[in-house]
């Protein structure tokens, strides 16, 4: 979890006597926090450096594995922050103790105001059923699969070992945390839905320049995946790769319990900042501040919950609708809400049409080379919230046959719910999904109304209909 | 107590490093698939029409983390307005909502099929990569001294000079010397008069000759592309040669019918029309050698690009001045630019470079053909690469 708002200016690291102050402000937020009812673990926290912050931040935990594409996240991050463009204040690690990391030049408000929002993070993270199953301790377990990589770098050199990551990071994100349920969880049975074009008003002109490929109804799906087919692909491949070797294995494996724990912190994104920042806003609420460190509050408050034209932030979403369960429900309910929900049920059970026009909330798409409103209707903008948030938003990628043509061939499915992959994203992934597997890999979709499926031999990506 | 359910502090985390050591591996990636791919990044217009100070944006592909993703444009997505917004509203024009967004959540700030990576560089670095093993052949050290290279040394010592370079072994001998003259112990006070100072000299350390004549075609039948690869390749020449080499002499000449010297940034920018006479620009380069620059003396390069579109009636005479020009020089260089790829044989078999292949046999002559963009690249290899430096060797 990061709090990350634009625009801020330099400071010093925080002084001697400011770390006292804190010390004691902190003292009282915890007791407020217990007051309030939030029930967290034993909370560390650790003022350092931005390096460090926006290390652990591209890295997402302070022990993880080394590999380039967490340096380019670094380098993004740390660029976008020494050029005033945006700031992480803080990240907050789903661990028992809870380990919290505040950035030293941030102002002493700032981080009282964090550590408030992240006691109530970790009142989350230890009570909301999606995490029951994650491992407290995965800062460690995470250390040590960092040290294996590192051994393996040294045994087996550190091309072959990168080129297996990077392979591995390619579909990383298709893991299931109930694996062998028959792969369908109940959120991929989402309505499919005519697309935007057909309830535009101006369908008509966009139509004549796009004769031929007009994106229609998806097609029904039939069945979402044959019994034995898997959406956790790490898995498949390291029980049904005849050739990997342990270390690969060991790989596979630890970079799943990775994703298995991250994912639920996905999953409950804007459930997760909304109840860190309605607390936050009460706990400071309840400390005696001066008349300037009001005015401090009030504008990073206001900074933080920020409406953004093109993306919803899940800090302004998640906070007034939280407000809003509570004003027609009572306090002891949103406690009840932040355990049994997650995102999608969050959406679906509370996303009112009261909310969604006092929040002015729409969907868009790309018209030609417009972006346009295509919907403000409440029931499809949740939907199409809900749409855009199942899954983490990942496509939902089956695999069907680990003996394809009777030849050991790898075949994946995309369970097409009216959009589209990114094709070339396609045809540079499956080589990685080819060096993993080792053998000829396929991958069915739906583009422009037909079947197609692409295959990987080792030399070049085909595309081929096949209806 | 609830002082017990937290703690606070504070380490030093200096050693820790593991995002810098990430970035650096990533910054080699990119290096390596720049490299890849330095063919095509080095012939695009946003850095040969640039002054050559600026930063360019280079796209590298491959540096992307590829993964099954939605079409960010086949997609509808969730955004939030200011009270008042309504269906079929236009909220932004192509792109720009993306360098809006803030950048965050799966597919942010990425469109659809863009499959590269930008890099920002400057086209220093750019060249650093490109000449990192390019030189110029056939470099005979043995003649006049004349290109130079400054070199400080430090030669002398006075009584005036800075403070920062004051001598002190020196200074210390003449307080010593002076004490004992006046039956003092040696080290009893320092006065002005004993201060030594160091001075430097600036001294010219002689380095090999070399003079580059670059010639271009200016005339009217070099087309827009034909110009365009001519300045891509002596723009990076030009570069290459001032990196690699301080204060190597280059001539800019321009021709058609006639030829000129021009300045470079006529050289760069100016075009002219008319008729191609090749024997012009040639003679115009022995006219230069004789004047100024005996064979003898200098390691001389003379290049040469044009279309190969030639008067005939000047071919005889073209092929005795490269002659002529071979005898004098470390090397000539013929560059043909042919926009007709795929074009009819016999059109391309009445070319210069046609004629040059007939009649030019010489181990110091160099030329090849520049079909498009990305070959200005084989080009500066060709002439200037390792293979050219080898081939060279031992010829004189």
């Amino acid at each position: 979890m990061q709090l990350s708002p634009k625009g801020h200016s330099e400071r010093q690291p925080m002084s001697d006597d400011e770390m006292g102050l804190l010390q004691e402000a902190i003292d009282r937020i915890v007791e407020k926090a217990q007051a309030f009812g939030l029930d967290f673990y034993e909370m560390r926290y650790e003022v350092c450096p931005a390096d460090i912050i926006y290390t652990f931040g591209a890295y997402a935990m302070p022990t993880r594995f080394s590999h380039w594409s967490f340096g380019k996240s670094f380098h993004q991050m740390k660029t976008q922050y020494d050029y005033g463009m945006s700031k992480i204040y803080e990240l907050v690690i789903n661990s028992d103790p809870c380990y919290a990391f505040l950035l030293d030049s941030n102002s002493l408000l700032q981080n009282k105001l964090i550590a408030a929002h992240v006691l109530a993070h970790c009142d989350f993270f230890k009570n909301n059923y999606r995490f029951r199953q994650t491992n407290r301790q995965m800062v460690h377990a995470m250390a040590s699969f960092a040290n294996r990589v590192l051994q393996y770098e040294q045994d087996l050199g550190r091309a072959k070992v990168e080129r297996f990551l990077d392979a591995v990071l390619a579909i990383h994100e298709h893991v299931d945390p109930h694996p062998g349920s028959g792969g369908v969880a109940s959120e991929a049975k989402a309505p499919s839905r005519p697309a935007f074009r057909e309830e535009s008003p101006y369908d008509d002109l966009w139509s004549l320049d796009s004769i031929g490929k007009v994106t229609a109804p998806a097609p029904a799906v039939e069945q979402y995946a044959k019994p034995a087919a898997s959406r956790d692909l790490l898995l498949f491949i390291m029980e049904r790769c005849p050739d990997l070797q342990d270390w690969q294995r060991d790989i596979l494996s630890s970079l799943r319990n990775e994703m298995l724990y991250f994912r639920p912190q996905m999953e409950t994104k804007i459930m997760n900042e909304g109840w860190a920042s309605i607390w936050h806003a009460r706990i400071m609420r309840e400390l005696d501040l001066t008349p300037d460190e009001s005015l401090e509050f009030a504008r990073m408050h206001a900074g933080v919950l920020a409406p953004s034209r093109f993306q919803l932030n899940p800090y302004h979403l998640g906070f007034h609708m939280f407000e809003d369960i509570e004003r027609r429900y009572g306090r002891e309910k949103i406690f009840e809400v932040r355990e049994v929900d997650s995102d999608v049920s969050f959406i679906r059970n509370y996303l009112t049409k009261e909310l969604v026009e006092r929040l002015d909330l729409f969907l868009f798409a790309k018209q030609g080379d417009e972006w346009r409103i295509t919907a403000t209707g409440w029931e499809k903008v949740r939907d199409g919230i809900v749409q855009q948030i199942t899954n983490c938003g990942f496509p939902y990628i089956y695999a069907e046959d680990n003996d394809y043509n009777r030849r050991g061939e790898l075949y994946l499915r995309h369970a097409f719910e009216g959009v589209e992959l990114d094709n070339i994203y396609v045809k540079k992934t499956l080589p990685h999904v080819y060096h993993l597997w080792q053998r000829p890999v396929h991958l069915e979709t739906v583009e422009d109304n037909h079947r197609v499926v692409y295959n990987f031999n080792g030399q070049d990506v085909e595309r081929k209909m096949l209806s | 107590m609830a002082s017990s359910r937290f703690s606070i502090s504070r380490e030093d985390w200096s050693l820790h490093r593991q995002g810098q050591m990430d970035q650096e591996r990533h910054l080699e990636k990119v290096r390596e698939a720049i490299k890849r791919n330095l063919a095509d990044i080095i012939a695009d217009e946003s850095i040969i029409t640039s002054d050559g100070k600026r930063m360019v944006k280079v796209p590298i592909r491959s540096m992307n983390e590829y993964r099954f993703r939605y079409s960010w444009e086949k997609q509808e997505r969730a955004g939030q307005g200011n009270g008042n917004s309504q269906e079929g509203q236009v909220i932004a024009k192509d792109g720009s909502a993306q360098q809006k967004g803030p950048g965050k959540g799966p597919g942010a700030g990425e469109d659809a099929g863009e499959d590269y990576y930008e890099a920002l560089m400057s086209v220093d670095e750019l060249g650093e990569l490109l000449f990192e093993d390019l030189g110029l052949p056939h470099l005979d050290p043995k003649k006049q001294p004349d290109l130079t290279a400054k070199k400080y040394q430090w030669e002398d010592v006075r009584k005036t000079g800075l403070q920062a370079n004051i001598d002190k072994k020196r200074t210390i001998m003449e307080a010593m010397k002076r004490n004992l003259l006046h039956g003092r112990a040696p080290l009893e006070g320092f006065s002005r008069q004993d201060l030594r100072y160091k001075t430097w000299e600036e001294k010219f350390e002689p380095q090999t000759s070399a003079v580059v004549l670059a010639m271009m075609d200016t005339s009217g039948s070099m087309g827009e592309f034909e110009k365009y690869i001519a300045r891509g390749f002596f723009f990076w020449m030009v570069r290459f040669l001032r990196t690699k080499y301080d204060n190597v002499i280059i001539h800019f000449l321009a021709h058609s019918t006639e030829a000129r010297e021009v300045t470079e940034e006529e050289f760069f920018t100016k075009g002219e029309s008319g008729g191609t006479r090749c024997s012009s620009v040639y003679d115009l380069a022995l006219r230069i050698i004789k004047e100024k620059y005996p064979p003898d003396l200098y390691n001389l390069y003379p290049f040469h690009f044009s279309d190969g579109d030639n008067l005939s009636s000047d071919n005889a005479k073209s092929v005795e001045l490269v002659g002529k020009l071979l005898e004098a020089c470390a090397m000539f260089g013929y560059g043909e630019i042919d926009a007709t790829a795929g074009g009819p044989a016999y059109y391309r078999s009445s070319t210069l470079h046609a004629l040059f292949q007939r009649e030019v046999h010489h181990p110091r002559f160099s030329s090849c053909i520049i079909k498009d963009k990305s070959e200005v690249f084989k080009a500066l290899r060709t002439f200037f690469g390792p293979d050219a430096m080898a081939a060279v060797q031992g010829v004189s």
